[in-house]
């Protein structure tokens, strides 16, 4: 036996997440407000996303903690061990074995399954924040859909740059509704967001949880004229060869030179055991 | 006045292994409402008849003395009273302070009278448990978010859910319970005759 409460959280603050996920799975998009906990962790390291994870898992389980697309960074790992220890279920790296994946910053590039829980760590869950500083205004906007503000910025970057120039936490619209923060994802996982698995989002700092339900509607906000775009780099990926993955820029060497490599790490390297090779494959550059 | 026996049946009937089954079961309660229309097993809850061991379970997962609950019909008996009191510590509230009821559909009527949560706070509203004889995925066509195509459920009704859909983003949620098996219907679903 562990020292730990199953899942570190005590039984009564997961019965709290857990009717607040299940709020945020029936209005889709809605931001639940919910008591956070000190989590024995920094906030920058998405407690949020911790404690929703923790009210989720369950012993048969088998999670996988992505940071930024990598399963290796220092916060994936602790969050990972941190869950082997408390909660002793499985982990993985691999998208398609995981049951529960706690994110930061990115959408697997596997397509997830029914029967799969995608968890978001949420910096900041209120995309009208930045036009409106005051919850109780952003609560009446939501309720009314008035969603002006959020188009008049959008169209502003139009006009500055000639597109909408925001690349991360691009705003969606869900199920016709709620204009939902989608965590700083890059643009490019935004149509991924109607998928098969359940997506949760925590924020630990601001204290809310929202959900998207598999198969419902998310549309990233756009305008007729301006469509919008979830471009990516025009560059295969260099280890792998890929051409439809979000792709990181490398620098290599202290000329400057740089390489394109798949975010997903565990996307990339499973490709390249299927034998496919990039330009700077060693064999290729052989 | 002699103190109130408490009946031995609200000593027995919660989760063996509490965190673990807890957690078991809420994971069936969120695919059930994350997906309307598809039925999962729910377990490890005995309450004092006619509760069913699905609604037992949802109780011992979902509610706490911070969760007004309301007993409706044969589910508010002496003995339900007891076991929850011991159990779970709700407090026994009428439907209009209730964040659960527990009932059968007959009982729960008009479900009008529970809160349907605020334009500004939508959750602030009641989540039904509705005791079943069966749960079978027929009848009743269902469409909207967790459904991919269409999904059919057997509903004790249907202008009520359809009532209650157009009140989104307010409105009730339910969940079906009959014997281990557990159905949900956020009031985000579509309802239509099948
Ligand atoms: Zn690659």
């Amino acid at each position: 036996m562990s020292d730990y409460n199953f899942a570190y959280l005590d039984e009564q603050t997961k019965r709290m997440i857990r009717r607040a996920i299940l709020k945020g799975i029936a209005v889709p998009g809605y931001q639940v407000p919910f008591a956070s906990r000190e989590m024995p962790m920094p906030y920058g390291w998405g407690t949020g996303g911790v404690q929703v994870s923790a009210a989720c898992l369950m012993p048969e389980d088998t999670l996988k903690v992505i940071d930024q697309g990598a399963d290796d960074t220092t916060n994936a790992v602790s969050i990972r061990k941190f869950f082997e220890k408390t909660a002793e279920i499985a982990v993985t790296e691999k998208t398609r074995e995981a049951t529960v994946i706690q994110t930061r910053h990115r959408i697997p590039e596997e397509p997830l399954k029914e029967g799969q829980i995608l968890v978001y760590q949420v910096p900041i869950p209120e995309p009208l924040r930045f036009l409106e500083p005051r919850e109780t205004e952003t609560r009446k906007m939501h309720a009314l859909e008035e969603y002006g503000l959020m188009h008049v910025k959008l169209y502003e970057d139009i006009a500055k740059h000639g597109h909408i120039a925001t690349s991360y936490a691009y705003p969606v619209k869900v199920e016709g509704h709620y204009v939902m923060d989608p965590s700083p994802i890059p643009k490019f996982d935004n149509p991924k967001m109607e998928m098969a698995a359940i997506q949760l989002f925590g924020a630990g700092r601001e204290q809310r949880i929202y959900a998207v339900p598999p198969y419902t509607k998310v549309v990233s906000l756009d305008f007729e004229d301006h469509p919008f775009d979830p471009s990516k780099a025009n560059h295969p990926c260099d280890l792998c060869g890929a051409e439809h993955t979000y792709l990181d820029e490398v620098i290599i060497d202290d000329d400057g030179g740089r390489m394109f490599v798949c975010s997903d790490t565990d996307y990339c390297a499973e490709r390249q055991a299927m034998g496919h090779r990039g330009r700077l494959s060693p064999e290729a550059a052989e | 006045m002699p103190a109130r026996q408490m009946s031995e049946q609200s000593l027995i009937g919660a989760f063996e292994t509490p965190p673990q089954d807890a957690a078991r079961a809420f994971r069936a309660a969120l695919e059930a409402l994350a997906r309307p229309g598809t039925l999962h097993g729910i377990k490890g809850g005995q309450a004092p008849a006619p509760v069913s061991e699905a609604a037992a379970s949802l109780l011992l997962t979902l509610c706490d003395p911070e969760t007004p609950l309301c007993l409706m019909g044969a589910h508010d008996t002496r003995e339900i009273r007891d076991w929850i009191a011991f159990q779970i510590g709700a407090p026994i509230v009428g439907p209009a302070k209730a964040m659960f009821a527990l009932g059968t559909w007959d009982a729960l009527q008009p479900v009008t009278v529970f809160p349907i949560g605020t334009a500004e706070y939508p959750d602030r509203s009641t989540t039904l448990i509705v005791e079943m004889e069966a749960l079978s995925q027929d009848g009743a066509q269902l469409t909207g978010p967790g459904i991919e195509t269409t999904a059919s459920l057997s509903l004790p009704a249907l202008e009520p859910f359809q009532m209650n859909a157009m009140l989104f983003p307010l409105g009730l949620d339910f969940y079906f319970t009959s014997g281990t098996q557990i159905a949900g219907l956020p009031r985000s679903t579509t309802v239509e005759a099948n």
